[in-house]
């Protein structure tokens, strides 16, 4: 397949508008600017474009909503808050094709009315900041953003937000809480965000890579796109490949490809020739899936009925020699310590299942953890306030229930069967 | 309308419901931790999940709209082994306090503790006690009624329950338990502690302790309600979440001490803590001494301000431990402010007066001696001396009623001082504070109290708030308005010549030279007049009268001309004018700022044409709004304590009233109006006036010119006072009657917005103390009168409400059922009347009256260049008989000060903290500088609580000639370094 969303990154002088320009950049803005916003919202409710950030939401709805609200003004927020491990899928676009985002957020906001956008990105991507805030400018330079572009009367602006390294911000409302200069707190709904969101007024959050999609169905058509991969979930999708493969990085592919081409294909197999032995399918919040699953089609429904999800599309590979108490461990880390601490389950359970962890690792668990944990892990998913607490104890759980000769043998042998739990000896 | 099945019985409801407003409904308990219906929803404790059927997550009932065709289960055994898995983390997480909660200060109040019981996590403390458990939730909430209680013993009925476990969600003894097969009633185990299955890393937070609260961040369990309650309902964001993740807790910005971070000690936090979290501190020093729930309960009115509030006193064995207020009564609707919540000290102070007192030797000193006395013998000299003066002259005598009394002691002073002493000269402080918005709207409107209510300021859509600190002075008001301001539904104006804390967030400010009010509304009436051209011609032709004069008088009136008079600048005005016009629902709300002038009847007059100007009268949202200063100033001017009219501002000089009143009471009435309180004193010291009695006022602190007011009083031949301490008026008495405070007595108290409310007594009489009732009672008796033998306040009020026309509708009965009447009420069915002026003004038309600018009266010199004005702060309540007998208030500000700029403390070389001398062509105070902007170069404020540096030592009275109201707001004073 030909590299659509990614076929810029590696042109030269790739963030200069120019370049952008040169290769057709721009000319979809044109187009749908000769079309009503009505029209715009109908093509990529057609093409089917669903949330590329993990939710797999379809676009279009959320614009709908926006679209029929009489309150201004409206605003669009792209999310670039990539924060979760594994993740590296908007980078490109925020650090070497910044022209392409900013196309497709001026697009989406005509689409439903919004006169302001933003960026939020994630403050561990200082480079992003400045790519960026260059690229607004030269886009207001060109009258492609700002008051009356190309003198249609259409008013866009767009500014950068900086996160400050909270995971939770990732998600619509407590960015946008962040946005507004308050505490990263996920906010109940209704009102949706569509209805009543930054500031009090008509928001849509979009992903990074669910907008640089945006100028290329304007330009291709909804056909184009809804006939590419799955078509429940049709469009390029952008993997990001990492752990223990040959060839880690991003993968541009239709959805729907099997979880072996993947691997084996782009990836270029096990490093070092080594055994498969577990995947995470989709980032840190997904459950794991064996080396018996990779022949797995990577769609929404598919990895759904094998008691997992796509998620955002990175796909970690855990190789033979990896423990996954370890793994597990580290994952609990991460969702303790990201837990922002307003709801319960998430707060207390978070740092529970993550002590329990170490202790089995530390060769001090007890077989009655085992228990405990899934107990949490279900807690956690049936009783979180949002979505990190409701998928925060995915991966644990699964592993548990994979894996759970490992665990015992961590209990009952006080022995790490791959040596990388460091106070066990090797089983 | 969405259908749907909670617990198998079917309900429809508004599809914006909440899941668990459809429970509620249906009567069905879901528990909560985080939820508070005055806030946004949160979602954070997630104790109120239910599960809907065909889903895995699990649904919290707090924040989800119903949705049709839903089946929904609230006590299945998934949702209670979620709950009880919740609870048991958190107690993972909570103060290791070896499973058992005696030692803690919310024991038995504690929400989190309720739980940890019912779902068999810690054993409970103290002995399980069904015959006392006042809230009896267990049968409540029992649907199968399956608990059953006979005598003090409860018990299940097999039969009928199905282990739905709602009773043991609820029992606070933890009795009730599910023991896996069906509900059982236990005794009490030896304590155990229970292992928790989550043990681990706990909190090690040192707890925090301020002047009225602390803070124990171990027994935090996040719900966020102190946080939020103090942004969303307060408004000053003093709490915050602070760290995240199992770190993340509550604390101040930067963790400062709450005294250092704006926080106005309302303590809405610790009322809807959950926990041991937030505590009072008095509670929180007796931890493990009592369980709360032994806490006795009164409901009852503030004592302080005007506002009124409906709080709950918690007492225990005569002492008072905790006031509080709860949501849904009352208009405060579970607000208070520091004062109404902490300020109950001196209910039990050893100060307390508890036995009647007579002077010893014959002269009058600052400090006079006294010796106990019995009631006999007092009231037999009192009787006396009373009976001496009556036949020397009855005008030789004079009562000084008070606003801090109830009603009903009001109404037996003026009634004694009327019927059996045989003179009218009786008044009493609404002289010092609004008698010229009596004067003032009486001529305008008809009426002289509050035109709406409190709840129109949900609706204003502007606010023009003239010569009140309102959120220092009437906090709960403060709070209301900001919210609504806040919340972006209303523009602010705020007219003053203090920057105070409303100016700060109001979208115009208008810093007027104190006493050019009227030039100010004259410049503003100007402005509207041209800018709203026809728009409210109508109202103007069809409810008012006197137009043409009002436009004469300001037609040139421009904002050029006001700026030069109270410089501010005209666009301003202009500004300000262009607000008011485009609000559709304007609320005027004013203070002492316009009343305590010389030209207060002119302020009052001009405040009222403004509204009938641009039509803001009558509808919900719009008004005239004087804020009463005392929590009963309202209702002792209802009530008659005023020389010049009888219960419900009847005049005394119309002959068929007076025939009225004497057929009523039995005996003849002076005809003559009596004197004013400033008159009263000037009499007193010209020897008119020789005998005086005063019941809970303290004038030597609160009257101008004190060195006048003493000198006048040690002039008389007797002097009663009746108060609860020994005030600096009681000083100079010859007999001193102790009184019983708000918190020991029944009687009713009117609150600004005339809503009339029932106080009760909480505690039993102190020492010898009588109500002040009780005592008029018994010197009328002495007297041999029998027109006074009432045994309790219902009766008087009966007595009242048939002469009192605005209160002929209300009884005590109907007091106890609603939270309060607002007059006027002319029958028994009649619900009161939330807004006046509706159809047609009390007197008909509103009457626009032409005001010309008048100056203060008394001028700054060379000698005397600046411009003292004087007032409250929020700590502090009047002359501090109260407020600096509870240790907090004083820590938070414990001495006067003076407010003066940092250009002229820099002229005077003083920086805050310095003494300076202030002196007056009546007197001078020692007082230490506190260098603001707050004030205008060239302007000091005093507060005038304070009697080691009393304000009114400098005041002068000089006079409103109609209201007789004294200038507190302007006097020249001279500064010095001390």
């Amino acid at each position: 397949m030909n590299r659509v969303l990614l076929k810029n990154i590696d042109t030269p002088n790739s963030t200069d508008i120019e370049t952008y320009i040169k290769s057709g950049g721009y000319n979809a803005l044109k187009k749908a600017y000769g079309m009503t916003p009505r029209e715009v919202t109908d093509e990529v409710k057609r093409a089917n474009l669903q949330g590329r950030g993990g939710a797999w939401y379809p676009a279009g709805k959320k614009w709908e909503v926006s679209l029929a609200s009489e309150r201004f003004p409206k605003y669009l927020i792209a999310n670039a808050d990539e924060g979760e491990p594994g993740t590296f899928k908007d980078r490109p676009f925020l650090e070497q094709d910044p022209h392409m985002l900013i196309e497709g957020m001026a697009i989406s906001a005509y689409a439903f009315g919004a006169e302001h956008g933003y960026i939020y990105v994630r403050g561990e991507y200082p480079d992003a900041y400045n790519v960026l805030t260059n690229a607004i400018k030269q886009a207001e330079d060109k009258n492609l953003l700002g008051k009356n572009i190309l003198g249609k009367g259409i008013n866009f602006d767009l500014k950068v937000y900086r996160g400050a390294g909270s995971y939770v911000c990732g998600e619509a409302s407590a960015l946008i809480e962040s946005l507004e200069g308050k505490r990263g707190h996920y906010r109940t709904r209704p009102p949706y965000m569509a209805v009543e969101g930054a500031f009090a007024r008509p928001t849509v959050v979009n992903n990074v890579e669910t907008l640089v999609n945006v100028p290329h169905i304007i330009e291709r058509g909804a056909q184009w796109f809804s006939s590419i991969g799955n078509p429940k979930c049709p469009g390029p999708k952008i993997f990001s490949l990492s752990g223990h493969v040959e060839r880690p990085g991003l993968y541009e592919l239709p959805t729907g490809v099997t979880l072996r081409e993947i691997i084996y294909e782009h990836g270029g197999g096990i490093k070092g020739g080594r055994e498969l032995k577990a995947v995470i399918p989709g980032g840190l919040a997904t459950s794991l899936l064996t080396k018996d699953n990779i022949d797995i089609t990577m769609d929404v429904d598919a990895l759904w009925k094998a008691g997992t999800s796509i998620g955002s599309g990175a796909v970690m590979v855990l190789d033979e020699d990896a423990c996954i108490v370890h793994v597990a461990q580290r994952a609990a880390r991460f969702f303790a310590h990201e837990s922002c601490g307003k709801c319960t389950p998430c707060r207390e359970a978070t740092k529970r299942i993550h002590e329990m962890l170490t202790r089995i690792a530390e060769g001090s668990g007890a077989e009655s953890d085992l228990d405990k944990i899934v107990e949490l892990c279900r807690l956690m998913h049936n009783t979180s306030l949002c979505g990190l607490g409701e998928s925060g104890g995915n991966l644990v759980a699964s592993s548990i229930n994979l894996f759970r000769d490992e665990y015992l043998a961590h209990i009952r042998q006080k022995a790490c069967p791959s040596g990388a739990c460091a106070s066990l000896a090797l089983a | 309308m969405p259908e749907l099945i909670i617990d198998g019985r079917p309900v429809s409801v508004d599809a914006d419901t909440t899941v668990l407003q459809a429970a509620r409904k249906l009567g069905i308990y879901i528990p909560t931790l985080c939820y508070d219906e005055r806030l946004k929803n949160s979602g954070a404790c997630r104790m109120c999940i239910v599960e809907a059927e065909g889903s895995s997550r699990m649904i919290a009932s707090c924040c989800t709209p119903v949705r049709d065709g839903w089946n929904l289960k609230t006590a299945s055994p998934k949702v209670h082994e979620a709950r009880k898995t919740l609870v048991e983390l958190l107690l993972a997480s909570h103060a290791d306090c070896g499973g058992v909660c005696a030692d803690c200060a919310r024991t038995g109040r504690c929400e989190l503790q309720t739980w940890a019981y019912a779902y068999d996590l810690c054993e409970p403390a103290g002995k399980p006690d069904c015959a006392s458990c006042e809230s009896q939730a267990c049968k409540t909430v029992c649907q199968k009624h399956s608990i059953v209680k006979k005598g003090k013993k409860v018990s299940i009925d097999y039969d009928k329950c199905d282990n739905c476990r709602q009773c043991a969600m609820v029992c606070r003894y933890g009795v009730l338990k599910w023991d896996g097969e069906k509900m059982v009633m236990r005794g009490m185990p030896a304590s155990k502690k229970k292992v928790n299955r989550f043990e681990g890393e706990r909190h090690e937070y040192e707890p925090v302790s301020s002047p009225f609260i602390v803070r124990d961040n171990n027994k935090c369990i996040m719900c966020g309600k102190c946080v939020r309650i103090c942004q969303e309902i307060e408004g000053r964001s003093i709490l915050t979440f602070t760290e995240r993740g199992f770190e993340s807790t509550v604390s101040t910005a930067f963790e400062r001490p709450l005294e250092e971070v704006a926080c106005s000690f309302c303590g809405h936090c610790v009322s809807v803590c959950p926990t041991g979290a937030l505590v009072e501190k008095n509670i929180a020093e007796q931890a493990g001494d009592f369980r709360d729930d032994e806490l006795e309960k009164t409901e009852t009115v503030c004592p302080y301000c005007g506002v009124g509030c409906v709080l709950q006193i918690q007492h225990k064995d005569g002492n008072v431990y905790r006031v509080t207020a709860n949501v849904g009564r009352g208009s405060n609707n579970g607000s208070l402010c520091v004062k109404g919540r902490f300020g109950y000290e001196f209910v039990n102070s050893p100060d307390r007066l508890t036995k009647p007192l007579i002077r010893v030797n014959g002269k009058r000193a600052a400090k006079g001696q006294f010796r106990e006395a019995s009631w006999s013998e007092v009231i037999k000299l009192i009787a006396r001396k009373f009976k001496a003066a009556r036949k020397a002259d009855p005008d030789s005598f004079a009562a000084l009623s008070s606003a801090r009394c109830s009603n009903e002691e009001n109404y037996m002073l003026q009634k004694f001082t009327r019927l059996v002493m045989g003179t009218n000269n009786i008044d009493h402080c609404a002289r010092l504070c609004h008698a010229s918005t009596v004067t003032g709207l009486v001529k305008a409107f008809g009426s002289g109290a509050m035109t709406g209510s409190m709840s129109d300021f949900d609706n204003a859509d502007t606010f023009f708030v003239i010569g009140s600190n309102t959120t220092e002075s009437h906090p709960v008001i403060g709070l209301r308005i900001r919210k609504t301001v806040r919340e972006g539904r209303a523009k602010l104006i705020v007219a003053d010549p203090r920057k105070i804390e409303m100016a700060e967030m109001a979208d115009v400010w208008l810093r007027q030279r104190p006493g050019t009010d009227v030039a100010l509304l004259n410049g503003l009436m100007n402005v509207i007049i041209s800018e709203q051209h026809e728009k409210n011609r109508k109202f103007i032709d069809e409810r008012t009268e006197n137009y043409g004069e009002l436009y004469a008088a300001v037609k040139d009136f421009t904002p050029e001309k006001a700026a030069g008079i109270t410089g501010v600048p005209a666009e301003e005005i202009r500004k300000a004018a262009k607000l008011i016009v485009n609000g559709k629902a304007v609320c005027f709300i004013y203070s002492m700022g316009i009343t305590q002038h010389t030209t207060g009847v002119d302020n009052v007059l001009s405040v009222a044409n403004i509204a009938m100007l641009t039509g803001n009268i009558g509808r919900p949202g719009t008004g005239v709004y004087p804020l009463r200063g005392q929590n009963n100033v309202q209702g002792a001017c209802d009530v008659g304590a005023l020389p010049d009219v009888y219960p419900g501002y009847q005049r005394v000089a119309d002959e068929s009233t007076r025939r009225k009143f004497e057929k009523v009471w039995g005996g003849p009435l002076p005809a003559k109006p009596g004197l004013t309180v400033n008159e009263i004193i000037d009499a007193c010291g010209h020897g008119d006036i020789t005998t005086l009695m005063i019941m809970g006022e303290n004038p030597v602190l609160s009257d101008p010119d004190s060195n006048h007011v003493k000198k006048a009083l040690k002039k008389l031949d007797f002097l009663v006072v009746q108060d609860i301490f020994l005030t600096e008026t009681g000083q100079l008495a010859d007999v001193i009657l102790p009184a019983l405070s708000w918190a020991e007595k029944d009687g009713t108290f009117t609150n600004t917005e005339r809503r009339v409310q029932l106080g009760r007594a909480a505690l039993a009489p102190i020492g010898k103390a009588r109500t002040d009732w009780e005592i008029i009672a018994l010197i009328a008796g002495a007297m041999g009168s029998d027109k006074f033998n009432f045994n309790t306040a219902r009766n008087i009020f009966r007595e009242m409400a048939t002469l009192t026309p605005q209160y002929v509708g209300i009884n005590y009965g109907r007091l106890e059922e609603t939270c309060g009447i607002q007059w006027p009420c002319p029958t028994k069915d009649h619900p009161g009347t939330p807004t006046l002026h509706t159809e047609k003004f009390t007197r008909g038309r509103g009457k626009f009256h032409a005001v010309q600018y008048r100056p203060p009266a008394e001028k700054t010199d060379r000698e005397y260049p600046f411009v003292l004005t004087t007032g409250r702060i929020l700590q502090h309540y009047h002359t501090g008989t109260m407020t600096r007998r509870v240790e907090g208030l004083n820590h938070l500000v414990p001495e006067a000060f003076v407010e003066i700029n940092p250009k002229d403390a820099a002229r005077l070389k003083v920086s805050t903290g310095d003494f300076l001398k202030v002196a007056s062509r009546r007197g001078e105070i020692k007082i230490k500088a506190k260098v603001t902007e707050r004030v205008a170069k060239g302007e000091v404020f005093i507060p005038f609580h304070f009697v080691e540096a009393s304000a009114n030592m400098l005041t002068a009275a000089n006079l409103d000639p109609v209201a007789k109201i004294p200038e507190f707001k302007v006097s020249a004073v001279s500064m010095s370094k001390a």
